[in-house]
């Protein structure tokens, strides 16, 4: 084959294929780089710059980056701000999110299938401050008047706000699942005599169930990550929704997260000060939460694969 | 109760079957003895699987079928409106082209008819394990499976996939079974023991079997059914069938001058 190229063609093909191996590698080294950058900004607090303690840092809810006479840096609260804001938008999409797929995967017909698969792929398109924006509006007069509170940015609020933008990863990545199980599985089943509802808890679930979390997965990293629309949505207060008086899970404190805090802080810091460097350990944190749930999303589907 | 006619366990008037508007079936009649083997033969595309897919309405999972006519099954026309396909497919067993056993053990592939035809609280462990021990000393491969009752069934050989296959249906004690050339996937073994294991269960099943395989209908069956653009062409005892047809067009496929 090679014989019969011209020299310019030689020429040619040698310099595109440089070009995309170029662009292969740049992605890695922007990952790299990034990382590092992020690294670098953040670690001299990890080798104890400043009296810098921590398990400290990880187990005090005192956030007073910014009082001249004591700092203090603990982000015991905004951890649990993620966590409870994430937990409870999971608890609330998942059931939701498989519910759809089920549907569309072994209930509807082929063109609602399609008009629903549209919709999804439109609630994924959403920019995430619009989504920010219907939870300080829309969603914060229904929390009010619902629930009766004064002030409806709350756990609740960004929960729900992050429940429906997981929702169209879970959906699709569990409809993938379940239509990846063999129609012969589903045959069997009903040849037995199984019901739909049989069908689906005792075969489709349990075949598709790496698939399932990995989509259950993969929202979560998703509602952990999220910045603008939590940070609209959630009141932004420093605080813990967890305490000893039931219910002991307050949904309807505001809380602030993670996320929310670097985004609205950075900006008004010195570089290289203490807070800087503070928030940027905090991405270090998210960077470990999401690339730990990612590659265990990972190691799932492609235990799925080889299946 | 009592059965109009004891000697045959399907009867079928007058059925047609459309996928949209493609008529499948045309104007089907037959019954099926009780208790024998019953061979359904015919060129490929004619309706054979359609026809056995019929009698426990699996086919409908395709969503786009309509029919017309009567099947009756156990004095029963299975078409009717308030037939309940759950209790239908208990009583209708069905094998499949392709071995399927469900990505569960293989205990829990031959129970899992008991499992979802019983509450929970009526199954007890002694008598799942009985089911289990009696459906695999039918079908000849307690021996072979006793100490792996645990593993998955995906992973047997597919001979031993198909029986297994077969196994599952009997803890249910169906009254017939369809079988859907259920030795394509096999060896030249696994068909041979699969057919030996047909023919011993016809003596408390009546089976229908569809096969493209001649061989296989004139060795199993002792009614043969040759089928041919969705109708049915004949329907006689299998020597008669292949010794002696009645219809032109019998004995050409027959003869090998159809695909
Ligand atoms: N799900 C379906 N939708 C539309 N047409 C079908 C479907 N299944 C089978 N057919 C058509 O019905 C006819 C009979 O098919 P089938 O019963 O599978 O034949 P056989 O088993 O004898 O080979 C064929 O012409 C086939 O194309
Ligand atoms: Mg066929």
């Amino acid at each position: 084959m090679r014989k019969s190229l011209t020299t310019r063609q030689i020429v040619a093909e040698w310099i595109i294929e440089n070009l995309i191996r170029l662009c292969g590698i740049s992605a890695i080294l922007f990952v790299f780089g990034i990382f590092f950058f992020v690294f670098r900004e953040g670690a001299p607090l990890l080798f104890g710059e400043g009296g810098f303690d921590l398990i400290k840092f990880l187990t005090s809810p005192e956030w007073y980056p910014s009082s001249n006479s004591n700092p203090r840096y603990g982000i015991l609260a905004l951890i649990l701000g993620t966590a409870s804001v994430s937990c409870l938008a999971v608890l609330i999409s998942v059931p939701f999110g498989l519910g759809a797929a089920i549907f569309i995967s072994e209930f509807c017909g082929p063109k609602l299938k399609e008009g629903l698969k549209i919709v999804i792929e439109l609630l994924a398109a959403i920019p995430s401050v619009v989504w920010g924006f219907i939870g300080l509006t829309l969603m914060k007069g229904i929390i009010e008047s619902v629930f009766g509170v004064p002030f409806g940015l709350t756990v609740l609020n960004g929960a729900i706000i992050l429940a429906l933008m997981c929702l169209p990863i879970i959906v699709s990545i569990s409809e993938d699942a379940l239509r990846a199980v063999p129609d012969s599985y589903r045959e069997a089943a009903q040849g037995l005599g199984a019901t739909r509802w049989q069908l689906i808890y005792r075969v489709l679930l349990p075949a598709a169930k790496n698939g399932l979390l990995a989509a259950v997965l993969l929202g979560v990293g998703r509602a952990v990550g999220e910045t603008m629309a939590v940070l609209m949505a959630t009141g932004h207060a420093v605080n813990i929704p967890i305490d000893g008086t039931p219910p002991y899970f307050h949904a309807l404190d505001s809380v602030r997260t993670l996320t929310a805090t670097i985004a609205a802080e950075l900006g008004e810091t010195a570089q290289g000060s203490p807070h800087y460097r503070v928030l940027f350990l905090i991405g270090i944190f998210l960077f470990c939460i999401t690339f730990t749930i990612n590659l265990v999303a990972d190691l799932v589907v492609r235990g799925i694969r080889k299946e | 109760m009592s059965e109009p006619d004891p000697n045959y366990s399907v009867n079928v008037r007058d059925f047609s079957l459309w996928y949209g508007d493609f008529q499948a079936l045309k104007n089907v009649s037959l019954n099926l003895r009780d208790g024998i083997i019953t061979s359904l033969i015919g060129p490929s595309g004619c309706g054979k699987t359609t026809l056995l897919r019929s009698f426990n309405r699996i086919n409908e999972r395709y969503g786009n079928v309509t029919t017309s006519g009567e099947i009756t099954i156990l004095e029963k026309n299975i078409l009717d409106a308030d037939v309940s396909l759950p209790e239908l497919r208990k009583s209708v067993g069905m094998v499949f082209q392709r071995p399927n056993p469900l990505p569960v053990s293989i205990y829990e592939n031959i129970i899992f008819g008991l499992r979802i035809h019983s509450d929970r609280k009526d199954l007890r462990r002694s008598e799942m394990d009985e089911a289990v021990e009696t459906a695999l000393r039918q079908v000849r491969l307690w021996d072979d499976l006793k100490d792996k009752l645990k593993n998955r069934a995906t992973s047997l050989q597919l001979e031993q996939q198909q029986k297994l296959c077969i196994a599952r249906l009997l803890p249910l004690k169906p009254r017939i079974i369809l079988m859907d050339e259920p030795c394509s996937a096999l060896d030249v073994d696994g068909t041979r023991a699969v057919e030996e294991l047909m023919v011993s269960l016809a003596d408390d099943y009546t089976i229908l079997i569809v096969t493209h395989n001649m061989a296989q209908a004139r060795r199993v069956s002792q009614e043969c059914i040759f089928m041919l653009l969705g109708e049915i062409i004949e329907h006689d005892r299998t020597e008669q069938i292949f010794l002696s047809p009645r219809n032109q067009k019998t004995t050409e496929y027959i003869e090998g001058r159809y695909g």
